[in-house]
């Protein structure tokens, strides 16, 4: 019925076009829950094992029966509670709303604790994972090994990724100006689509790259001691940390342009006009007009290069050498290599908690800052 | 021109971003076996020697046939996803689509991780080629979203309500009516998806068990020096490939925006 979309449906707290809404939606939410809240939740468990457990039999698959037994019901569970739960929102007038929340969650949590219950009692519960997180010292703490400080995984990747996070919004930002207020309108969306092409293509072999153009008789240093400006072949570009923000900071170049871009586009031109005529000169119409209304953009590119760089592990193997592999590499080295399930879900828990603390504290101080000025 | 200095900056950051990829073909004929300037002459022998590696074969072939299914997938759910965010809104909504995307801005090592767990401990699998399509419908779902959102945005939903008062079905209404007007924006959704999960790399590795997808295969590759003009000659190819489809998308995504009658406002993400 067309005509009923916009009208409250009796007894409930949900248009029929709402309704439609959701059953479109339904199907990509709940395979977003299947293939992503319920691993999550599953990785919380497993870094709750008693340490060692279940290690060196983490991939053949020999876990214990009623475990798998109940890991396997628990799906079935989630399978058959899930889309009932949100077809009972989905329907008109029924039960009241508390009523429905506890369809929805009441299953959910019975089901998880169950199966968190049933799966650490037989492999042992405890926070031996957790304590190995914070004590040893590769992880966090950081050790003095020949007389130099060398910190632990966790804070270094963090500084890492807070740089190339630091160097790509920088240097995104005067290109997003450029294509907003210089750019021709008819030209604008062939530059936004030259500056994402470079994504399009081949990860690995950009880093591949990377290490060719920045290697001991890369591209760089044959062309500057071709040139005569260096005598030695630059060192400091390849195989440490330089070389893993340079990589990741052209990696993640779009993803930095395209919120700013967004952002800058939205601004009324009226505004810089009224500035300029109140007397401001271009650096602080600039100061005081556009960066303040592009803030919102700014904050969305930080957080989209900051939290997936933390994630990458396959740019610190290839270009940061011994020295540059970072958390991402130990936790896939945990899982792959080490098989110790347990250690590598715990620092991933914490790896992601810390990622969001730092996130959540630039959000806030940014926030703070703002209403200051 | 107001500001040179901008328009130069920009000019030497295109640079910086087509560097790897300009630099790519000219060491893939390059006949040297070391990959460094002076070059030392044209040669395909790179390319021939592709043809003689039956690895390379299978890791293409499981590529393609995961790529393949994921964008369909990725492409369902997207238009599924779209559908409902243009629609009206209802309480919750917001979250649920944020809830969608969120594959996005999720570390990669973190999902791969997760999916890990959830396929050999929760449905106590071996890692296969199925489970890798599982990750990347996850993973290009939010891509495919956000391409179909600009198609389905502005869509006017009388077109739809017209259709149902000539007599028409919800879903012939839908099919007849939406599907046409939106096709460009579909094709574009699937050609990206098929690029990513073609050249997804961190969640396959976790994943791949005994398959080997083509980036697995890249990787490798990695500690042989003597491999990597092959590398090259490989990622040419990739990289010509990846940007003919590309530029198909980008076509197909105007022409939907002009059939649908929109303003561009910008490319994809």
């Amino acid at each position: 019925m067309p005509g009923a979309g916009g009208r409250m449906a009796a007894g409930g707290f949900i248009t029929d076009d709402g309704r439609r809404a959701l059953r479109s939606l339904l199907p990509p939410f709940v395979y977003a829950v299947f293939l992503m809240a319920i691993p999550l939740a599953t990785v919380v468990v497993v870094s709750f094992q008693i340490r060692g457990a279940g290690a060196g039999e983490w991939l053949d698959g020999a876990l214990p029966g009623p475990v798998a037994t109940a890991l396997r019901v628990m799906v079935l569970l989630y399978a058959v509670t899930l889309p009932l739960a949100f077809g009972l929102i989905a329907r008109r007038g029924g039960a009241g709303r508390i009523f429905r929340f506890l369809l929805v969650a009441a299953p959910l949590w019975v089901a998880a604790l169950w199966l968190s219950w049933s799966y650490l009692a037989t492999l042992g519960f405890g926070f031996g994972n957790y304590v190995s997180v914070f004590t040893d010292p590769i992880n966090i703490r950081g050790a003095v090994r020949g007389g130099s400080w060398i910190p632990g995984l966790l804070p270094r990747s963090l500084f890492v990724s807070v740089s190339v996070t630091a160097a790509t919004v920088i240097l995104a930002y005067p290109i997003a100006y450029f294509i907003s207020f210089r750019v021709a309108p008819e030209n604008k969306s062939l530059w936004i689509f030259l500056i994402t092409i470079p994504f399009w293509t081949s990860y690995l072999i950009r880093i591949f790259l990377w290490k060719v153009i920045l290697g001991y008789s890369g591209v760089v240093n044959t062309a500057l001691t071709g040139l005569g400006i260096i005598d030695e072949p630059l060192t400091f570009i390849l195989y440490n940390v330089n070389a893993v923000i340079i990589t990741l900071a052209h990696a993640y170049a779009p993803f930095a342009i395209l919120p700013i871009y967004v952002a800058l586009e939205k601004i009324d031109r009226s505004l810089k006009e009224a500035s300029r005529d109140l007397g401001e000169d271009r650096l602080t119409t600039f100061l005081r007009v556009t960066l303040p209304l592009s803030v919102p953009g700014i904050v969305a590119a930080v957080l989209i290069v900051f939290i997936p760089t933390i994630g990458d592990y396959v740019t610190p193997e290839l270009v940061g050498g011994s020295g540059g592999l970072l958390i991402a590499n130990r936790i896939q080295s945990l899982f792959l290599q080490v098989n110790d399930p347990g250690l590598g879900s715990a620092l991933s828990i914490v790896t992601m908690a810390a990622v969001g603390i730092v996130s959540l504290l630039f959000i806030f101080a940014l926030r703070r800052w703002l209403r200051r000025a | 021109m107001k500001f040179p200095a901008l328009r130069i900056y920009a000019i030497i950051y295109l640079v910086f971003l087509f560097a790897p990829i300009l630099l790519l073909p000219v060491f893939a004929f390059n006949e040297g076996k070391i990959i460094a300037f002076p070059l030392t002459g044209f040669s395909t022998r790179w390319f021939e020697a592709l043809w003689t590696r039956p690895a390379l074969h299978s890791a293409v072939q499981s590529s393609l046939l995961i790529a393949v299914l994921t964008s369909i997938f990725a492409t369902v759910f997207g238009i599924f996803a779209a559908r409902g965010g243009a629609l009206a809104d209802y309480p919750f909504k917001g979250s649920m689509i944020g809830f969608i995307m969120l594959p996005l801005v999720l570390p990669e090592i973190i999902l791969a991780v997760a999916l890990l767990v959830l396929v050999t401990k929760v449905l106590g699998l071996a890692p296969n080629l199925y489970t890798i399509v599982l990750a990347h419908t996850l993973m290009c779902t939010p891509y495919a979203t956000s391409i179909l959102n600009g198609a389905f945005a502005n869509l006017d939903q009388s077109f739809e309500e017209a259709a149902m008062d000539l007599g028409e079905s919800r879903w012939s209404a839908f099919r007849l009516v939406t599907l046409p007007l939106v096709m460009p924006g579909i094709v574009s959704a699937m050609l990206i998806a098929f690029i990513i999960s073609l050249d997804e790399f961190i969640v396959a590795f976790f994943l791949s068990g005994n398959v080997t997808t083509l980036p697995v295969y890249i990787y490798g590759l990695r500690r042989q020096s003597d491999q990597l003009p092959i590398i090259m000659a490989l990622g040419t190819i990739l990289v010509a490939l990846s940007i003919v489809l590309l530029i198909a998308a980008e076509y197909l995504r105007r022409r939907g925006l002009r059939r649908a009658g929109l303003e561009d406002s910008g490319g994809f993400l």
